[in-house]
């Protein structure tokens, strides 16, 4: 290791790697292969947050691509062991901000199956009404932002208004709207309020016949289908060779879904289709997408119709968090609360790997534990970060204006690619 | 889930009808140093001069999905570094997790990106964060932190609040 304890005498760390140290241009004039560079991004409305590509063009043909990441990088895996278990539910929601829910159950379920904890049937129902609302919440995002990548601006303003009402739902559950951290290890945080099911069934009531609307404006508008399709192919050997995931992956033509292959928290026990398209371009990810928020609400009605009753956490009082009204009467719950708050629960040793199917691919959680109250250590396996790696393939020998609809297309979020 | 299996003879018994083991050990014999079964997640210890032919054989076997590497520095323990591989199946519908452990000194493993390209952000990322190179890689350089930066800040003697 170096030493370090002297640096105040190092040199002034630059700001910026040089364009030249990614991509070599061949400037020379009149030369076959003439191309220049061209930088994109870090700060650029089309690339949805701080992703930088630095692409090398022929005349507006996109020869190489690289993607220059780590802007956002804030450490969190690094943060997570110093936290006790409970503590790190919040952190998870900081990855991806537009499925909070999704990664806390990701989080959630890899420490339940360290503990080996059995969870009540009422909060992995709730848990998937609520994974489908983000997906819807994400879904939503994504297709405003993406049409108006596109230049079709009308449709976020159509999408966000039904995003509202998804996040005052959320926020009336939790008490927040984007950072919910509403899951907890071993069930969930609080009941749900009386109304809650109503207000969910107003909303998934309405949403069927929205998405016709979003359809109306895009699907049968030829600017649009220009711009989609045919754009960013991606054939199935080269979408599993590259470690691509969800949506790309299924409008590739493999018909692979977390949801119903590797089911987690009672996902069996829901009826649904996985949209799958063979087309593999930019327009098969926007139909794939429009059907999964279709499906979406099928399953939200399911679990709304199905709904079980029961208790919301597990039986494991050294673990979940009591009651309020028994730490008023009780005074062993009133100690184990303070046990838990104060020094954290042990977790036995071992290590897990859990997925679940985010709205942008496979969330996965790796956690290690080493019988202790904190994680040993704690990774996070990201989609975006994966499918980044198909953008050249995507991309190269397209234009340049075809970078911005294909990095739409894979609904790139960056800060779960930097952590 | 099952009865935790915690050697490899205790899994090879109990899981001998796997696909990945089966594969494995008919191709190469020595590879597989220790496994476990736990949780109802297998994990094969992989001697590290044998990752390559070994990820090439479950490729092959069906194991067509690599999810994820990534590692855990077990410091002040020797050998230091558990590069840790996801794989995963889509026929089978199975994960199987392997590990090579890996010396503190000059801590280096040979690249799997020739077998799948998905490895190269993967390892790009614990070059990056854990200072293990990657052979055979084919541009090893930092990800998530900038060009100059000093030290690897998943290792655990590396402070949670860095050096200042």
């Amino acid at each position: 290791m170096p030493d370090y304890s002297d640096r105040h005498d190092m040199p002034e760390i630059p700001g910026f790697v040089e364009t030249s140290t990614l991509v070599v241009p061949r400037p020379e004039e009149g030369s076959k292969d003439h191309t220049m560079v061209l930088n994109m991004g870090p700060q650029h409305p089309s690339t949805h947050g701080v992703l930088r590509v630095v692409l090398e063009i022929d005349g507006e043909t996109v020869v190489k691509l690289v993607a220059d990441i780590g802007y956002l990088h804030t450490g969190i895996e690094k943060t997570c062991e110093a936290k006790f278990y409970q503590q790190v539910v919040p952190l998870t929601d900081r990855i991806d901000y537009l499925c909070p829910m999704t990664n806390n159950l990701a989080y959630c379920l890899a420490i339940e199956k360290l503990l080996q904890l059995e969870i009540p049937e009422r909060a992995q129902w709730m848990r998937v009404l609520l994974n489908e609302l983000t997906r819807l919440n994400s879904h939503l995002v994504w297709l405003g932002t993406h049409a108006m990548d596109i230049g079709a601006l009308t449709v976020f303003l159509y999408t966000f208004r039904e995003r509202e009402e998804i996040l005052r739902i959320f926020e009336h559950l939790s008490g927040q709207r984007m950072m919910t951290s509403y899951f907890r290890i071993g069930g969930l945080a609080l009941d749900p309020p009386l109304d809650f099911f109503d207000s969910v069934q107003a909303l998934i009531k309405i949403l069927p016949e929205k998405i016709d609307e979003y359809e109306n404006l895009l699907t049968g508008n030829p600017i649009f289908i220009n711009r989609l399709k045919n754009v960013g192919y991606l054939s199935a050997e080269d979408a599993i060779a590259l470690g691509v995931t969800g949506p790309p992956l299924r409008a590739s033509g493999v018909d692979w879904d977390l949801r119903r292959d590797m089911p987690y928290s009672s996902y069996d026990k829901f009826r649904f289709q996985v949209p799958v398209s063979n087309d593999g371009d930019v327009w098969a990810r926007y139909i794939v997408r429009l059907q999964e928020m279709r499906e979406s609400v099928k399953i939200c009605q399911q679990a709304l119709d199905g709904m079980p009753e029961g208790p919301i956490k597990a039986d494991a009082p050294h673990v979940v968090l009591p009651d309020r009204e028994k730490m008023k009467t009780q005074m062993e719950a009133l100690i184990y609360h303070f046990k838990i708050v104060t020094e954290g629960f042990q977790v036995p040793t071992g290590e897990v790997y859990q997925a679940v199917e985010s709205p942008r691919g496979e969330m996965g959680y790796y956690a290690v534990s080493d019988g202790t109250a904190k994680p040993y250590r704690v990774h996070m396996r990201n989609p975006s970060f994966a499918t980044l790696q198909a953008l050249e393939t995507m991309c190269v020998g397209r234009l340049i204006a075809d970078v911005v609809a294909v990095i739409g297309s894979i609904d790139i979020v960056l800060g779960e690619i930097d952590r | 889930m099952g009865e935790a299996l915690l050697n490899k003879e205790a899994v090879f018994e109990g899981l001998a009808q796997n696909v990945a083991i089966q594969a494995l050990r008919a191709a190469h014999p020595e590879a597989i140093a220790n496994a476990k079964f736990d949780r109802g997640e297998l994990t094969l210890v992989v001697a590290p001069g044998s990752i390559r032919p070994a990820c090439r054989t479950l490729q092959a076997a069906g194991y067509n999905f690599l999810e994820d590497v990534t590692c855990v520095d077990w410091y002040p323990a020797e050998p230091r570094f558990q590069v840790t591989y996801h794989v995963l199946s889509h026929r089978l519908k199975e994960r199987v997790r392997l590990h090579v452990m890996v010396q503190s000194i000059d801590p280096s493993v040979d690249s799997i990106t020739p077998v799948w390209p998905s490895a190269n952000f993967y390892e790009r990322e614990v070059w990056d964060l854990f200072g293990v190179r990657f052979h055979g890689h084919p541009g090893l350089r930092r990800i998530m932190l900038p060009e100059e930066w000093e030290g690897h800040p998943l290792r655990k003697d590396y402070p949670v609040e860095g050096y200042r």
